[in-house]
């Protein structure tokens, strides 16, 4: 789950980490408010959505009088801000937030995110701020310092200390860095997050370091125990197919193909895609019905997967393990018969009472195609997508 | 031979008196398991599935001798169970459930490591022996004993390898699904180092998927230290980046952890690769000339 910056701010405050000094608007009036209280003469104003890449496309601005800040609220408010990372029709903007200006002396970077392969929380920092970072690690990696950080000792001061030292930071910047680095540690293992990331970090005019953008994923697993972060949650920046699809506890990515695909199991969700691609064919989802599936989730699946009107072909792929087939094979009848589905639907069944399944399928007197294996359904599918069958 | 588990491994269920739990204790039991009792704070001194119920894992242990345990606990309380487990002695702990915090999996994955306990999973079916033993989830009858060992993060996918590799009558010496998260407690590599020093297994199916890079640590482990004949499939050739994939673990992240990445490097260290998850026997037959 992504936050907004204005919220990820909030968050940092809390852990005294040195932001700048704002807040947020949903109304024009509101950010004229804001602006007032902020009693400055120049302010930053940002759309907030969950992309990056909002500055080259006009969704952050320096402004210079109260009317502009209210002109950037009008302009910006209740529309869509489309950046490289969104697609073409780009992610609502409900808030705006609304700052002080900093003076920039230089740019950093610091970043945290749980490494795969140290199997550490690792905070990362860098002298080149302000430019995409993942550049930056491919072609001078030696520009990043990190610190892994011990899960059962926590972050100590000596890691701190060195990242200061690498950074060429000053006596004071480093005792205020030492508190940044403590703050975001705290943070990131109290709020279950994913990834923070501070970008840039920056010394100001006056030598003082400050977070002048902030970054926050939070691993959904922890969801659970995380009730303060849960309603910082935003529906209107996800897509409206994953998150009805999320409370189903059904896991959904919308693609851009023709055939709809239901299957058990995310890696043999990912396979089935695979597999349809190299007959020819192009997927119009992932979907993971999960081990748990019966014939409600069933049935949610099939609404999710028909929304989507590209989709002229339906692939259904279970190998029961935990699922029972039978069980499947009772939720695709009921699904078929009360949705009055149009479509071709191509079924494999696998494993876990496979037989049964097939024999509920083959007495049911629907538009059912039968596939005896992955690759017979993959052929099948595309088929039909193709017109070929019907 | 096999590796990790067989008929004489005395195994206990932590969380058994679960519904899941105990639908898939029973399948255990038929296949073979020497399921020994189960744990199930409150309910010590019961008896479920004609085995007895303990408290706590220790009293488990002490009473039954068991050195591995499977764990079917809700997500919440997987850390107190699995450190629970590693505590009391357990040498071989497997993790079903999914769902598991991963800042809650760096302590436990340390820990484990430190008390010298294997754990597999979360987030995975389990491990088998065909026809002697299985902990975990999977349909046992697609399984055949032979001299297949496979190693996969996905489940289902898993279970496909199995299907084909039983349909072409080689058979699996083990199956281990390592699991779908970030933080696995078995790699790739502890697997197929396991693989590589079991006699009577004489090749390997390797499944991975998009995300992380354990295949590219596992090519670089192959190619200097597995004589064996690899196959691989990696799913999620068609996923689009930033998008988590299901499994948490599956998620390509800066241009990262791309499926062509990662047959790339296998290619590399010599593993014979499948770019269709109907092909992994079919890639057996070929590598092993069987």
């Amino acid at each position: 789950m992504n936050l907004h910056e204005y919220q990820a701010k909030q968050l940092f405050r809390e852990y005294d980490i040195s932001v700048s000094e704002g807040l947020s608007a949903s109304s024009s009036q509101e950010a004229e408010k804001i602006a007032l209280s902020l009693n400055v003469d120049k302010w930053v104003v940002k759309a907030q959505v969950h992309a990056g890449g909002r500055g080259k496309s006009g969704g952050v601005e320096v402004v210079d009088s109260i009317e502009k800040v209210k002109a950037f609220a009008d302009k910006w408010l209740g529309k869509n801000l489309v950046t490289f990372q969104t697609d073409e029709k780009g992610q609502p903007v409900n808030q705006i937030l609304i700052e002080t200006v900093t003076n920039i002396d230089k740019e950093l970077y610091l970043g945290a995110v749980i490494d795969r392969a140290s199997q550490r929380l690792v905070v990362m920092a860098s002298t080149e701020g302000g430019v995409n970072i993942e550049e930056v690690a491919e072609q001078t990696p030696d520009k990043i310092y990190k610190a892994e950080i011990d899960p059962i000792q926590g972050p100590n001061q000596l890691q701190a200390e060195k990242l200061a030292i690498c950074m060429n930071l000053n006596e004071v910047q480093t005792s205020q860095f030492i508190d940044i680095f403590k703050g975001l540690v705290r943070l990131f293992i109290d709020k279950d997050l994913s990834l923070v990331e501070v970008n840039p970090l920056v010394i100001t005019s006056s030598g003082d370091l400050i977070c002048l953008d902030a970054k926050i994923n939070v691993d959904s697993n922890a969801l659970y125990r995380q009730e303060q972060i849960l309603e910082l949650r935003d529906p209107s920046q996800e897509d409206p197919r994953e998150a009805s699809a999320a409370e189903w506890d059904l896991s959904y990515v919308a693609l851009e193909g023709n055939i709809g695909c239901m299957v058990n199991g995310a890696g043999l969700a990912m396979g089935t895609m695979d597999i349809i691609k190299l007959h020819g064919g192009e997927p119009a989802n992932f979907l993971d019905v999960g081990g748990t599936a019966d014939s409600k989730r069933v049935a949610e699946a099939f609404k999710i997967i028909l929304s989507d009107e590209n989709v002229n072909t339906v692939l259904i792929n279970i190998f029961g393990g935990i699922v029972r087939c039978d069980v499947i094979a009772d939720g695709i009848v009921e699904a078929l018969t009360v949705m009055g589905v149009s479509v071709p639907v191509i079924v494999r069944l696998e494993g876990n009472s496979a037989q049964k399944g097939l024999k509920i399928l083959d007495e049911c007197e629907l538009n059912i195609i039968p596939a005896s294996n992955l690759e017979e359904a993959a052929s099948l599918a595309v088929k039909a997508s193709n017109g070929d069958i019907t | 031979m096999s590796i990790l588990i067989n008929e004489s491994t005395k195994v206990i269920c932590q969380g058994f008196t679960g519904g899941q739990a105990t639908q898939h204790c029973i399948q255990c039991i038929d296949y073979g398991t020497q399921l020994v009792g189960g744990v199930t704070p409150g309910k010590g001194g019961q008896i479920h599935l004609d085995l007895p119920v303990f408290n706590s894992v220790k009293e488990a242990v002490d009473a039954t001798g068991a050195s591995a345990s499977i764990i079917f606990v809700p997500a919440k309380f997987c850390k107190s169970s699995i450190l629970e487990a590693a505590e009391s002695g357990i040498s071989l702990i497997v993790c079903i459930t999914e769902g598991i915090p991963t800042i809650d999996m760096l302590e436990v994955k340390l820990r484990c490591d430190q008390l010298g306990a294997r754990l597999i999973g979360p987030n995975c079916p389990g491990i088998i022996t065909p026809g002697k033993a299985k902990m975990g989830i999977m349909p046992g009858d697609i399984h055949l004993p032979g001299k297949v060992g496979i190693i996969s993060r996905s489940g289902t996918l898993t279970y496909e390898a199995v299907k084909q590799t039983t349909d072409l009558g080689f058979g699996q010496t083990s199956c281990v699904g390592i699991g779908g998260d970030p933080i696995p407690g078995t790699s790739f590599i502890d697997v197929l180092d396991l693989f590589e020093k079991d006699n009577s297994t004489e090749a390997i199916v390797m499944v991975g998927e998009i995300g992380g890079t354990a295949e590219e640590a596992a090519a670089e482990f192959i190619q200097s230290n597995v004589t064996k004949p690899v196959v691989s499939y990696i799913a999620g050739v068609t996923a689009p980046p930033g998008k988590r994939m299901g499994h948490a673990g599956a998620i390509i992240a800066g241009g990262k952890g791309t499926a062509e990445d990662k047959f790339k490097a296998l290619e590399a260290a010599g593993v014979y690769t499948v770019k269709s998850p109907a092909e992994i026997g079919k890639g057996i037959a070929e590598a092993t000339g069987w």
